[in-house]
């Protein structure tokens, strides 16, 4: 069982040399994470500030790229104050829930090829799981903890709406955003993310679009971005730290580096939403190498696959941040609206299409029966939205249920 | 284009295409505007072209200022050796620079030119008793030039143009007064000379009445 997970346990014995490449993976991902959220940290307030005819952070460092430490460095010696009617331990622990399943996301998350570290083979990712996609899951929706209890335990009424708001939302969208995942799983067949990226990759670069994996994907992709941004809090779904109508959100009440931690975890968390974007959809670290070179040379198993991962997520993080200088915070109502009765029809819709797809193309049928499937297929979820729709009670008859 | 519209994403482009558009913003302590010349600064006591102060310590300054921050004794002059043409000269002369506002009303006030404001505004003092101005402090130099203070950051010629405002404003601001000379020499500076973009006379809209 354990040999599955990584070449690094095929001998099955486990002595110093395993351990140890364990734990530099461990430390090293979990050093990128924090460097990365350093460094987007100051490409938002760069990329916001050229969005507005501003220059942004420009004292700290080389383009103000230290200004996040800088900034981090100051939380870290301030005061931090606890309410009098706060519950003091879970108070203290809330920030700790929240940073930890945006680093435990990125375990299963690839982030290179098969590499050799100490000269030991092994897969450039923390874990990979046989469940992976289900850990990301699972992950995703424990992040809530940390704001919950955070607002529970401020023991104040504006982190504890914040919290509320947050509990909501994330498990409005938790339906949505595993519904998104799940045409790409059918389509893998496997739940292991480096099976995922696999699957997606084949052997030629340009298989992507030859063999139309991006079929089944696209919509899935679209609904997935939004649900992510809904999951990390992020503009314009950033309702849990709505400033005018909340003060700060579930993070009022604190103060110094444990607010530093809320900070760090929700930006952790859209990097790591980004990572998992590329993971389930864009291929992950697979792109063309570098042809001129051996394969087995080290610009080719370490650098290049890196290089192509790093890529594909700045991207998406320039969109994220593209985002956040475009759209306003959207309203309350809308945001569940939006969720419950467009998101997860659309997704589950979509699971279906994308079913069929992969159906079609396992059982290679003619043109005429393909056909016939997909005209029954397209007729069932028009029928099923149809009845939803009639079902559903419009605005003006809920009111006057309620008289 | 039009998918865009369908889905309202328009304001996507919109941020887009600032990214490509030149900065607004001046990165001050390195880079500076030109100050307009009818700025209010610090201030300054003139002289006139013989080296006489013009303040006759009457005290109308003090009595006009909003923020009550200036503080005058007149006195009167030796007979031997005025200070000021006339009777009496500004014996104390105070401007406290926490509480003034900079809004120039003493300068309209001032029957004699005598105290008129510099471009200068960064100045920072770390006591009270620097805060405070006195009369060798604000009074210019033998070369008509404000005395500059170690806690003063004199970037440029910020005392060129000290007597604009009053000069923009002289003859109880009246409009039809402005582009024609209504006030004495500087020491160092001489007769100003109107301002430049001034309407010349009859050419004035009366704006005010």
């Amino acid at each position: 069982m354990i040999a599955q997970l990584d070449p690094l346990f095929e001998t099955g014995e486990v002595g110093l040399e395993v351990f140890l490449v364990v734990a530099i993976k461990v430390v090293a991902a979990f050093a990128l994470l924090l460097v990365a959220v350093m460094l987007y940290i100051w490409f938002m307030r760069k990329v916001i500030a050229d969005m507005q005819n501003r220059i942004g952070p420009n004292r700290a460092g080389p383009f103000g790229v230290l200004q996040t430490l800088a900034d981090g460095i100051k939380l870290f010696f301030k005061e931090q104050t606890i309410p009098s009617s706060a519950d003091r331990p879970v108070f203290r622990l809330a920030p700790y829930l929240s940073i930890m399943p945006a680093f435990l996301m990125f375990c299963v998350i690839p982030v290179g090829g098969q590499v050799s570290i100490l000269g030991r083979e092994t897969l450039l990712q923390v874990v990979d799981l046989p469940v992976g996609a289900l850990w990301i899951l699972a992950m995703s929706g424990i992040g809530v903890y940390g704001i919950m209890l955070a607002g529970w335990a401020s023991g104040s009424k504006y982190p504890l709406l914040g919290s509320v708001r947050a509990t909501a939302q994330l498990l409005s969208y938790e339906a949505a955003f595993g519904l998104s995942i799940l045409g790409v799983l059918v389509h893998a067949g496997t739940l292991s993310t480096r099976g995922i990226v696999a699957d997606q990759y084949s052997t030629a670069w340009h298989a992507t679009f030859t063999e139309g994996y991006w079929r089944p994907a696209i919509l899935a992709f679209a609904i997935f971005v939004i649900a992510a941004l809904a999951e990390t809090n992020h503009p314009p779904f950033d309702l849990v730290e709505a400033e005018q109508e909340l003060v700060g959100g579930f993070n009022t009440e604190y103060s110094g580096i444990r607010f530093a931690i809320f900070f760090l975890a929700e930006f952790m968390n859209v990097i790591t939403m980004s990572a998992v974007a590329v993971t389930l959809f864009l291929g992950g670290p697979s792109g063309p190498l570098l042809g001129f070179l051996d394969e087995s040379n080290v610009l080719n198993t370490w650098v290049m696959p890196v290089f192509w991962f790093m890529l594909k997520v700045v991207a998406l993080l320039f969109a994220t941040v593209w985002v956040r200088a475009s759209l306003p915070r959207m309203r309350y109502d809308r945001l569940m609206s939006f969720g419950w009765k467009f998101l997860i029809e659309a997704a589950i819709v979509w699971v279906l299409i994308s079913a069929v797809f992969v159906y079609v193309d396992d059982k290679d049928y003619d043109t005429g029966t393909t056909i016939a499937i997909w005209f029954g297929v397209v007729g069932a979820a028009a029928l099923a939205l149809v009845v939803l729709y009639l079902c559903v009670p419009k605005r003006g008859e809920q009111i006057e249920e309620f008289r | 284009m039009g998918l865009l519209k369908a889905f309202r994403l328009e304001g996507f482009g919109v941020t887009l295409r600032q990214m490509f558009r030149p900065r607004l913003t001046t990165e001050y302590p390195k880079e500076k505007y030109d100050r307009p010349p009818r700025r209010h600064g610090r201030h300054v006591l003139n002289r006139y072209e013989d080296g006489m102060e013009k303040c006759i310590g009457c005290e109308l300054c003090a009595g006009v200022c909003p923020a009550r921050c200036i503080y005058v004794r007149g006195a009167d002059n030796p007979v031997d050796d005025p200070v000021s043409p006339g009777e009496r000269y500004g014996f104390v002369y105070e401007i406290n620079y926490l509480r003034c506002i900079h809004c120039d009303l003493c300068v309209e006030a001032c029957p004699t030119e005598a105290i008129t404001e510099t471009k200068l505004f960064e100045f920072s003092f770390t006591n009270k008793e620097d805060a405070i101005y006195t009369k060798d402090e604000l009074l210019v130099g033998d070369d008509g030039r404000a005395k500059r203070l170690p806690w003063e950051h004199w970037a440029g010629p910020e005392d060129d143009h000290t007597s604009q405002w009053m000069r923009s404003t002289s003859s109880s601001g009246d409009a039809d007064y402005a582009g024609r000379v209504n006030w004495s020499g500087e020491l160092g500076f001489g007769v100003r000379p109107p301002e430049t973009d001034a309407p010349a006379e009859g050419e004035v809209e009366r704006r005010w009445r």
